[in-house]
């Protein structure tokens, strides 16, 4: 167990220096002159010679790539074009919306996915399985975008002045905000402060913040807010959860261990739940680690469309606004989370099935 | 015991029909999904084949002094009690006074090409990287399959998305981009085929014969690795339409006045609510595409191979 993961954890190094170089390749490949897009007008030869220097391009290539290598080590992705800020920082107040949203969704394809699969494995050829599974076979093939225009025009336009009306973006209602938890507990830690960048970060966590400092209005709001979001973005691994679920699942009832478990005279329940579920689960686990790709990408779409201030749609508009390095640092920390994120899962997937040991 | 001499008795040509192609197509007809697919793709490839007989107008055609239309005008069927001295528009008109339903009936033609071209190139590439990894292994195969392993460390549409920054905005490039995206998977796929295929007895007999390897390769080996690249292909396309649709929905795909879905729902977002017919019909049209390709390719790994457990593709 200790030697694979190690093995997986030494595995994923030179991955994340092919990333990094890949990175580094597309931004030098990306047309026109870094010069001219950061200085504008102001761009004269001079001026460009003098940035060229200061940015280190007038550097040899490969020195140019181990400058680089070392900046993202610390943390360091050069600043915005546009907002003239530091990328660290725009990442630190947008990953929360992100991971917030992606959270929640993950959270409820599993909770609706996970168990329509097992019904529909239980009871196969049924009404509920051919529902389900129609249900899911639309849901991965529905665009994440359309879904979320058709539940915003469902949600606060026909739903208008009825209990379920809800408002079709923004994070918070107007006039709502919510307090960070350090200026709520007077901890009195200042822009300037080593500290500052984490507990902004942390306090960027609407939901945790609110629940943290006990202010249950922004909380209620807050969830209120992502409820379509989520919802659309959890469609895609919703469906998948559920149908692999499914198929694992129909694969385990039909095993000889089961049929044991039934002769000794189990409650059908007690088979299904306690000995088929948990080795039906296996691939479940794998999916769902796969499942961070398709939320990203779907999080780029969906922040677009209910105005969520996340990465995806910061990262969109760096990409319409030219923003190189605001492009390059978040596809860097995107892809160095969904490396993280499928090493969690593979090392917990061998800590679950003792047979992977044997690899 | 009797039917032993019966079944050597029988003409070759009916043990043909047992060959993996039959087989294929006989089981798959027998799944329903399967069939709901491939009919709906029967109908798109019509659709597509004959849109200047179906629409009733050109895609890009605006009618203004032509009929009387308005600006983003909601849907107008005789059937459904539109009166009958007005122009029918079955999806409506958009904001360039334009027929929707003529431009989803074009937008097939897109797609389709989209998927199938996008996916094309990512198999050819893919197979040719692929085979020559799995066929060659040692130092080829590292650095051909360590390369995959990075571009698969990125999420594909995030790759995507990067991959047009360089090469500039359009439908092109983005077929390029997911195409790119698309090969490490069939690179995978392959190799994995070649790996198990060129340790087989009928592989060292073509050898033994004086075969050269390229000879091996391509006429051997890689027929017998085409079914999981079949199903891979299949589900591919559903995929590719999908982010085509939504890399052209963000404005860095097809540009107007392009009749793609993507393109179409992207202009006309923001009147969602107000014209939310010019919304709906071009999303229901992606979904029902993709839908199609997404039950086919079930039903051909099933059908290819009965054994294999239902995993999908994750997307």
């Amino acid at each position: 167990m200790k030697q694979f993961a190690i093995r997986r954890i030494l595995y994923t190094i030179p991955v994340l220096l092919g990333i990094l170089v890949v990175t580094f390749v597309i931004a030098r490949l990306i047309p026109g002159d870094p010069c001219t897009a950061a200085l504008g007008e102001r761009a004269t030869q001079s001026a460009c010679n003098a940035f060229n220097k200061r940015m280190g391009l007038d550097k040899p290539i490969y020195v140019q790539l181990g400058i680089y290598m070392a900046d993202v080590l610390r943390g360091d992705f050069g600043n915005s074009i546009r907002f003239h800020r530091p990328v660290s920082t725009l990442l630190l107040e947008k990953l929360p919306v992100t991971i917030e949203l992606g959270v929640i969704a993950l959270l409820l394809a599993t909770i609706i996915g996970i168990p329509a699969g097992i019904l529909s494995a239980v009871r196969r050829n049924s009404t509920t399985d051919v529902v389900t599974m129609v249900a899911a076979n639309v849901g991965v093939s529905m665009p994440v975008y359309w879904l979320g225009l058709m539940l915003q025009y469902l949600f606060a336009i026909l739903l208008k002045d009825t209990f379920l009306w809800l408002e079709p973006g923004k994070r918070l209602s107007a006039g709502l905000s919510s307090i960070p938890f350090y200026k709520a507990w007077g901890l009195g830690i200042s822009t300037t402060s080593a500290l500052y960048p984490a507990v902004e970060f942390i306090s960027n966590f609407f939901l945790f913040n609110s629940v943290i400092t006990f202010d249950f209005v922004v909380l209620g709001d807050a969830l209120k807010h992502l409820i379509l979001p989520s919802l659309a973005l959890s469609t895609i691994p919703m469906a998948i959860i559920a149908r692999i679920t499914r198929s694992s699942m129909l694969e385990v009832l039909s095993q000889d261990y089961i049929r044991t478990a039934r002769a000794k005279g189990l409650v059908e329940r007690m088979v299904v739940l306690k000995h088929a579920l948990r080795n039906a689960l296996l691939p479940v686990v794998t999916i769902l680690g796969l499942q961070a790709g398709t939320l990203f990408a779907g999080a780029v779409l969906t922040e677009s469309i209910f105005s969520l201030a996340g990465v995806g749609r910061s990262l969109f508009d760096a990409i319409t606004g030219r923003d190189f390095p605001v492009i390059q640092g978040f596809t860097v920390v995107i892809a160095i989370g969904y490396v993280a994120v499928n090493l969690v899962v593979d090392i917990s997937y061998a800590y679950i099935d003792p047979r992977i040991k044997l690899e | 015991m009797t039917s032993i001499p019966e079944a050597a008795a029988l003409p070759a040509a009916s043990l043909r029909s047992n060959s993996l192609l039959r087989l294929t197509l006989r089981r798959l007809t027998r799944q329903r999904n399967a069939r709901v697919g491939l009919t709906i793709l029967i109908s798109l490839i019509l659709v597509a084949a004959f849109a200047p007989l179906i629409a009733p107008y050109e895609p890009n055609r605006d009618l203004i002094g032509i009929e009387p239309v308005t600006q983003r005008q909601k849907p107008c069927i005789h059937l459904l009690g539109c009166p009958a001295d007005q122009p029918q528009h079955i999806m409506g008109i958009d904001a360039n006074y334009r027929d929707v339903f003529s431009r989803v009936v074009y937008g097939t033609r897109v797609s389709l090409m989209v998927g199938f071209t996008t996916i094309g190139m990512a198999i050819l590439v893919g197979t040719l990287l692929g085979a020559v990894a799995g066929y060659a292994g040692g130092w080829a195969d590292n650095v051909i399959m360590r390369f995959m392993d990075v571009l698969l460390a990125f999420p594909g549409f995030l790759l995507a998305i990067a991959i047009i920054t360089v090469l500039g905005r359009g439908l092109q490039n983005a077929l390029y981009a997911i195409a790119i995206v698309n090969i490490p998977h069939f690179a995978r796929v392959v190799r994995a085929s070649v790996l198990s295929i060129k340790e087989q007895e009928f592989v060292a007999a073509t050898r033994a014969l004086g075969a050269s390897d390229t000879r091996i390769l391509f006429l051997r080996i890689l027929p017998n690795a085409l079914p999981p690249l079949i199903v891979q292909g299949t589900l591919g396309i559903a995929g590719a339409i999908l982010e085509a649709a939504a890399l052209s929905f963000l404005g860095i795909g097809a540009q107007p006045p392009t009749p793609e879905w993507g393109t179409m729902l992207g202009t006309e977002r923001n009147q969602v609510f107000t014209a939310p017919h010019l919304v709906f019909f071009p999303g229901i049209a992606i979904m029902i595409t993709v839908l199609a390709f997404n039950l086919l390719g079930d039903g051909l790994r099933d059908a290819m191979d009965p054994r294999l457990a239902q995993v999908s593709k994750p997307r």
